[in-house]
């Protein structure tokens, strides 16, 4: 079982790697199992972690829960065209509730707090940062004061405004780059997984 | 000969290749190889001189096919599997506050680790999920695993039954239940952890694979946050460590750190300015920078060379890509 469930994993693998050269066959039929395998994990672990989890094993003792499965029902109304617009109403609880939800997380975590980090004495409380953290806030300072320079629309970016802007546009491409430079060094993690898993794992080549 | 013969020619040969390597393997008398440090140099040297030729082409106007750059990238992140050339890695400030962080945890303390991630993400954060787990239990620190994404819980095991097989570890006799659990995967995102806030038991009615939440010894007492000394979470995406930073930090004050993928760390790092993460193991080079720090040589060390070959590679064809570019009249496609 344990060199047909390897031969398998390899078998897929190559196939995804196959559409380097070109789509193909091989290739649609390892993401079809792949998107096929992926909706039935999905559904068997959502199945019993939380309809058996929670009200066979756990008994439903949290009155809660009935709300919730109750409105889970209605969002299966769905499926009945004549009384599908009964799914809204769920729908229109799960938007509210979590609008709700994310105004107030993301005001206090990414606003206030961000925004209390960035209005800080540049030479540090008491002057006691040193250089590397003074320059550090310069920067950040800087940065910050340009890149809503840059996103202020109301004025013409034009003379010194304009000069700020463009400062601010310096200030957004190297965080773009960082941010691309990140994401290649994710891609490659993950092709590097793949092929120790078919050099190494499969084909016992390293050492 | 036909195209399509050339194709079937090439993958009857490559499946001879593999089923002769397996066979190998299986056999014993394939235990893998690996290149002296001249070969290794000279490997090295060839790229660098191919790379130099396609530039020379390229500058005569003669482009390369798509197919040959990936080629380039396959085999910049392979050969260095085999070679016996090391990388030097550097502490980052981000790695170092993590480490001390979970550092100054006296034994017994209870970590809560959240597994947000799934296979895709494993070659980046199981190297720290085991060095993390390796930490843990090497220093008597008690470990609760969840995990919002429905295959974490399951990353969690592997790396619990690869870390049991160390001597160490090993010696120590932990018991499930009672030095560390694994209470599974629930749905529902942040606001699973918004719930955990006031009773981890209502999320978690059972372990991973169906024991009450009441029969686990270690959980049993553990009701909140209130209740966890630190917490730690290996994240991919969404739900992760902006949302556990949103919910279980800034709401109820849990002392947090976080490995992240490369393409995820950006996005966290400024938490660790602003105080509300202690640090941040950003992708493979955290990894490693963390599996020196913890004092092992785990994968995360051994991919690193790989991570710089391609780096390496991927700079040479943006050069070559560029000198392509500004050489058609920046008309030209590649």
């Amino acid at each position: 079982m344990e060199h047909f469930a390897i031969w398998v994993a390899a078998f897929l693998t190559m196939g995804i790697f196959s559409f380097l050269y070109k789509d193909n066959a091989w290739y649609k039929l390892c993401e079809a199992i792949f998107v096929g395998i992926s909706a039935g994990y999905w559904f068997v672990t959502l199945f019993w972690d939380n309809i058996y989890g929670k009200f066979w094993v756990g008994k439903g003792d949290d009155s809660m829960l009935y709300i919730g499965a109750f409105l889970g029902l209605l969002m299966l109304m769905r499926l009945v065209p004549k009384i599908g617009w009964i799914s809204r109403w769920p729908l229109a609880f799960i938007v509210g509730a979590t609008a709700g939800f994310y105004l107030i997380n993301y005001f206090s975590s990414n606003v206030m707090r961000q925004v209390e980090d960035t209005i800080m004495p540049l030479l540090g409380p008491d002057y006691s940062a040193g250089a590397y953290d003074i320059i550090g806030n310069i920067v950040i300072a800087v940065g910050t004061f340009s890149g809503l320079v840059y996103f202020f629309f109301s004025k013409e970016h034009k003379g010194a405004f304009g000069a700020t802007a463009k400062v601010g546009i310096f200030f957004l491409m190297i965080t773009f780059g960082a941010s691309f430079g990140y994401t290649v060094m994710s891609r490659m993690s993950l092709l590097i997984g793949r092929l120790d898993f078919l050099f190494g794992d499969w084909l016992g080549m390293i050492k | 000969m036909s195209t399509r013969l050339k194709e079937m020619l090439v993958v009857a040969v490559m499946t001879v290749f593999f089923v002769i390597m397996y066979w190998g393997k299986v056999d014993g008398w394939m235990t893998g190889f690996q290149f002296s440090f001249g070969l290794s140099m000279t490997v090295v040297a060839l790229i660098v001189v191919s790379l130099l030729v396609i530039l020379y082409l390229t500058l005569q106007g003669k482009m390369i096919g798509r197919r040959v750059v990936f080629l380039y990238v396959g085999i910049s992140v392979t050969l260095p599997f085999f070679m016996s050339l090391s990388q030097q890695i550097k502490i980052s400030p981000e790695v170092q506050t993590l480490y001390d962080g979970i550092a100054e945890l006296p034994p017994g303390s209870v970590v809560l680790s959240a597994f947000d991630y799934d296979p895709p993400s494993a070659p980046e954060l199981q190297p720290m999920a085991e060095s993390f787990f390796r930490y843990c239990f090497n220093n008597d620190l008690k470990v609760i695993v969840i995990g919002l994404w429905p295959q974490g819980p399951q990353q969690a095991n592997m790396a619990i039954e690869k870390v049991m097989l160390d001597e160490s570890i090993a010696a120590k006799n932990l018991q499930y239940g009672i030095d560390y659990v694994n209470l599974g995967f629930q749905t529902g995102n942040e606001f699973v952890i918004q719930r955990m806030g006031s009773d981890f038991k209502s999320m978690f009615p059972t372990d991973y694979s169906g024991t009450p939440y009441d029969e686990l010894p270690l959980v049993k007492n553990v009701k909140n946050f209130s209740n966890i000394d630190y917490g730690f979470n290996f994240s991919a995406g969404y739900p992760g460590t902006v949302e556990w930073v949103q919910v279980a930090v800034d709401r109820y004050g849990l002392k947090m750190g976080a490995g992240n993928t490369a393409v995820q760390a950006p996005q966290c790092y400024p938490y660790i300015r602003s105080g509300q993460l202690i640090g941040i193991l950003g992708g493979m080079n955290g990894a490693a920078e963390f599996e020196l720090l913890t004092g092992t040589v785990g994968k995360g060390t051994k991919f690193m060379l790989s991570q710089s070959f391609a780096h390496m590679i991927v700079i040479a064809f943006i050069i070559i890509g560029n000198v392509a570019y500004f050489r058609g009249g920046r008309k030209r496609k590649l």
